[in-house]
């Protein structure tokens, strides 16, 4: 019941075409399609188990389906077939991922821990002989603006707040210049303030990248909710905007009201 | 680009290469035996030998220190090194006394009446200085992409390392090997390789010898000291840093973790093997005792006890525990392994950051006790 966009207004960025993963005979992943528009900002909920983080394991290549295609569309009209890169490779194709808990160099400044990440040359020769340049440096002081932590380039960045951490790490992508961001519940274990300024930074990205948000918080669905995939039994269940999923009986029965219940 | 993080360091460096390469071997030349600044060859050559452990502790630290591999197999690759160099040594007796035999006497008790080929290329002094590092390196290279590409890591990485270096012990041991219905002489099983003459042409006994074999390892030393502190100045030391903090996230930023350790890995192996290299002839022979699984952990406590991820931590651990052992084994032999197993435990407990780190440890509670002088002090 995915959307299959039958005009195409904008092109499509990623499409998953009938995917399969089972683990010792249990289906993460049942039949999935899903398809995301370039600049796009698109929340996945679902409730535990649901498959949402075998989902994303699927997209970075971390891993391989069973069956059915992932196709990443590049800008020169090109087709990578995502289920046959390495791990490594995904990034440099311009998707970056970020983990749900907040996976940070701790022992490194914010600021090597952007360097690290910009884009760039990987090689143990380059890395060896990398120099930096005033565009490195610029673009590593425009992320920092971005995700709110110039005053805190110097800083080790084990000793941030956990909030500063998840963004940084959202720094850390930004950094990658990627086409896709795949972004693990960001808001997870933040003070309100601060799940409110994830949001904004989230809003403030759409447009420029395309995103798969996966949350939990219903709340924070709410702020940055454009299209929500609801995912359930490895299935996109439903697809729409919030309320319409929202209201949804069925969503409700495996979802929300599982919620509620559980509250 | 300075290396150096501050004028201290630089300050020390230079000092501590002054003193060792050029004063503590004049004070050995230059000086008569009966001097108070006499320092006496046993003296050099048993320095010379710490030397070869501080830089086995400083490859050790490279992998566990800064890219967060606990590799338990740095004393194999130390020996395999000690090997390659001991055999060319072996080869260089000359013809033996008492069994009259140009061969070296283990290969004569085997039967043997001429060299076998895979012994022959070590007659050459500079094709053992390259295989003393690059048998390690290709062990190295050859088990480290077996184990870095099935994603083996953490403890199990440790496992499987000494698993290797244990295996690798029997075999040296070994006095024979039979193969395929062929028997394929080895290393001299039990005693090893010893009883060396000569070295390059020269009496590898005489102090002279003595003295340049102390300072080609301070040498050894101080270049293993400089690329670390290049490499950790540059992007590849921050990505080394990253592997051992965040592997995942460093690969998912699409770096090859898995080249940047075999990388690692192999140069490790082969700063090892050149120490190993450097020990044989001062200390005048390698046995498989120098294989067992106990040494690599001797270079574990070294590390940790020196100050584990610092530049200088490993020499001074290396250092201090050596000089400890010689004076227990001397002084209550029987003591010196539950010495070790203490220092190590209080290491764990008390130092996480070892000797190095003790000062920056101990600063909040001497700040403590001045401030407390300072309040309970009459104002004057």
């Amino acid at each position: 019941m995915a959307h299959v966009p039958s005009e195409k207004h904008t092109p499509l960025i990623l499409s998953v075409d009938g995917v399969t993963k089972s683990f010792d005979g249990f289906k993460a992943i049942n039949d999935l399609n899903f398809y995301l528009e370039e600049g796009e900002l698109r929340t996945v909920i679902g409730p535990n188990g649901a498959g949402k983080s075998t989902f994303m394991d699927l997209i970075t290549a971390r891993t391989k389906p069973d069956s059915g295609r992932i196709r990443y569309h590049q800008d020169d009209g090109s087709d990578v077939d995502l289920t046959r890169v390495r791990e490594h490779q995904v990034s440099q194709l311009g998707i970056g991922r970020k983990f749900q808990n907040p996976t940070i160099y701790k022992s490194h400044t914010v600021y090597d821990n952007l360097q690290l990440s910009l884009s760039g040359k990987r090689g143990l020769l380059s890395s060896l002989f990398y120099k930096e340049t005033k565009e490195n440096r610029d673009k590593i002081y425009d992320v920092l603006e971005t995700i709110r932590l110039s005053e805190f380039a110097d800083r080790l960045a084990g000793s941030l707040s956990h909030g500063q951490k998840q963004w940084l790490e959202i720094g850390m992508l930004l950094a990658q210049d990627p086409k896709i961001m795949l972004v693990d519940e960001p808001a997870a274990g933040m003070s309100d303030e601060e799940t409110d300024r994830t949001g904004e930074l989230l809003l403030s990205l759409e447009g420029k990248h395309s995103l798969i948000v996966i949350e939990h918080d219903m709340e924070f669905v709410r702020q940055i909710a454009r299209r929500v995939t609801v995912l359930h039994q490895g299935h996109v269940l439903k697809e729409g905007s919030f309320d319409f999923v929202r209201s949804d009986p069925e969503v409700i029965e495996v979802y929300l009201g599982r919620q509620t219940r559980n509250h | 680009m300075n290396i150096f993080d501050n004028k201290i360091e630089f300050r020390g460096f230079l000092i501590g290469a002054l003193v060792l390469v050029f004063l503590l071997p004049m004070l050995n030349a230059l000086t008569s035996p009966d001097s108070f600044l006499h320092v006496s060859s046993f003296q050099l050559s048993l320095w010379g030998k710490y030397v070869t452990y501080a830089v086995l502790a400083m490859s050790l630290n490279i992998l566990w220190g800064y890219t967060g591999l606990l590799c338990l197999c740095q004393s194999l690759f130390f020996a395999l090194g000690a090997y390659a160099f001991g055999m060319y040594l072996v080869l260089h007796i000359g013809i033996d006394e008492v069994y009259n035999t140009p061969l070296p006497v283990f290969m004569d008790f085997q039967g043997y009446t001429e060299l076998p080929w895979y012994w022959a290329p070590f007659e050459y002094g500079a094709f053992a200085v390259f295989a003393a590092m690059a048998i390690p390196g290709v062990v190295a290279l050859i088990f480290g992409i077996l184990v870095f590409r099935s994603r083996i890591k953490g403890v199990y990485f440790s496992i499987i390392t000494q698993a290797l270096t244990y295996a690798l012990m029997l075999l040296f041991f070994k006095n024979n090997l039979e193969l395929f219905g062929q028997s394929y002489i080895l290393f001299g099983g039990n005693n090893g390789l010893n009883d060396f003459k000569e070295i390059f042409g020269a009496d590898v006994d005489s102090a002279s010898t003595q003295r340049w074999l102390f300072i080609g390892s301070v040498l050894l030393m101080l270049s293993v000291y400089l690329l670390v502190a290049w490499v950790l100045k540059t992007k590849f030391g921050k990505v080394q840093q990253a592997i051992r903090d965040s592997e995942n996230r460093i690969r998912f930023s699409g770096y090859s973790t898995t080249s940047y350790k075999l990388l690692i890995f192999t140069v490790c192996a082969m700063i090892a093997g050149a120490a190993g290299a450097l020990y044989v002839p001062q200390v005048g022979g390698i046995n498989a005792n120098e294989m067992t699984p106990a040494k690599s952990l001797d270079v574990v406590v070294w590390v940790a006890f020196g100050g584990r991820g610092t530049k200088f931590g490993p020499v001074l651990g290396a250092v201090v525990v050596s000089v400890l052992k010689s004076f227990f084994l001397r002084a209550a032999p029987d003591s010196w392994l539950i010495i070790l197993g203490a220092i190590f435990i209080f290491t764990v407990l008390f130092m996480p950051n070892g000797l190095v780190g003790l000062p920056q440890q101990l600063k909040p509670w001497i700040d403590r006790l001045k401030s407390r002088k300072a309040t309970t002090s009459p104002v004057s």
